[in-house]
């Protein structure tokens, strides 16, 4: 499977690093040339360097062939726009996209957005580790 | 009306101060502080601090009875999810984005904004319009409708020279609404005369754009 990494932090550089692992084509874009450094020398994928809201960035990323997109730069806006580019303007099959804010989460998943909220997520797994109990 | 303005650049805090001259409710957001205390000693308590992408700052200033949401901040993804949240989250009825990068007015459009601003291409249509070789530009679009309000300079050699509107055959989908003739308006008739280096000014759709082009002999 094809698919278009935005945002190569910590999150989008491993998870580069996982899909290029398990067979799967990866291009990765970013704002900074720099970041790639993170995907260290094993990567096999693309990279490009670029604004994830611009149609034309996605395009060369191979957005057209792309059967899975996700979004993880550290804006969520930035996520929330380009998941909506891929999903509704490229109709790409997989989308999933990164908000930080857990009421925009609520707000686009509402909106039928795949999202993933890390602030709610990571609060719940220190909150069992300290507490010694799973809460719901 | 109650209008809510994210963004306090210099577009928000003309704007604000234009709607509340208009004797409208409105309130600005801006999110840094040290621009917040210039606008807040001049607006007072027109203008607020908070992050307008943030629904719990939407929240405190009652998004949802607010008549319009406009979002003019410098960048289209914030722009987006301002006007987004507004409509889906607080059901505004009418929202309005300022594009930076006029490419994504489609977008936004494919999007649900209701209506998108682009100051890059205004100020380009409006630079070309000044330009004296220009003969043909886009004054205006009207989207929800699927027109536009084109300018053309007549060319000297233009095949409509001297000939009267009724002898000219256009599509009802060109319709010439104003002449403007050495800096006169005339509002044309059937008989209205053509003359080299009239300013024709004209209503049309997509396809009238090239009808009027055409007709008027005008090469881009």
């Amino acid at each position: 499977m094809k698919i278009v990494i935005l945002g190569c932090g910590r999150v989008g550089a491993t998870l580069a690093g996982m899909m290029g692992r398990a067979g799967h084509t990866v291009s990765v874009i970013d704002q900074s040339s720099d970041a790639f450094q993170r995907l260290g020398p094993d990567f096999q994928g693309t990279t490009f360097v670029g604004n994830g809201v611009d149609e034309d960035v996605l395009v060369r990323a191979g957005i057209r062939e792309a059967e899975a997109f996700a979004a993880v730069t550290n804006g969520d806006n930035r996520n929330i726009m380009a998941s909506q580019i891929a999903k509704e303007i490229f109709k790409v099959k997989k989308v999933v996209c990164r908000i930080y804010d857990p009421i925009r989460e609520e707000t686009y998943r509402e909106l039928g957005l795949e999202t993933f909220c890390p602030t709610i997520v990571g609060s719940q797994i220190m909150f069992d580790a300290i507490t010694g109990k799973k809460q719901k | 009306m109650y209008i809510i303005i994210g963004g306090g650049g210099d577009v928000g805090y003309y704007l604000t101060k234009n709607l509340l001259h208009h004797g409208h409710e409105v309130l600005l957001l801006e999110k840094g502080s040290s621009r917040y205390a210039t606008l807040s000693e001049e607006l007072g308590p027109a203008v607020l601090r908070g992050d307008a992408c943030e629904a719990r700052t939407m929240e405190e200033v009652g998004a949802n009875r607010a008549d319009v949401v406009i979002a003019v901040t410098g960048d289209d993804e914030d722009n987006l999810v301002i006007c987004q949240v507004a409509k889906k989250r607080y059901k505004v009825n009418r929202t309005i984005a300022r594009l930076n990068n006029p490419k994504h007015a489609d977008i936004f459009y494919k999007l649900g904004i209701d209506v998108t601003v682009s100051p890059t291409k205004s100020i380009l249509s409006l630079i070309e319009a000044e330009l004296p070789s220009s003969r043909f530009v886009q004054l205006m679009t009207l989207k929800s409708a699927g027109l536009e309000i084109v300018e053309v300079r007549v060319p000297t050699d233009s095949p409509l020279v001297s000939k009267a509107l009724r002898d000219i055959s256009l599509s009802r989908s060109s319709n010439i609404v104003l002449v403007i003739r050495d800096k006169q308006p005339i509002f044309p008739s059937a008989e209205t005369e053509i003359q080299a280096n009239d300013d024709i000014y004209a209503l049309v759709n997509r396809e009238g754009e090239e009808e009027i082009r055409k007709a008027f002999g005008v090469i881009e």
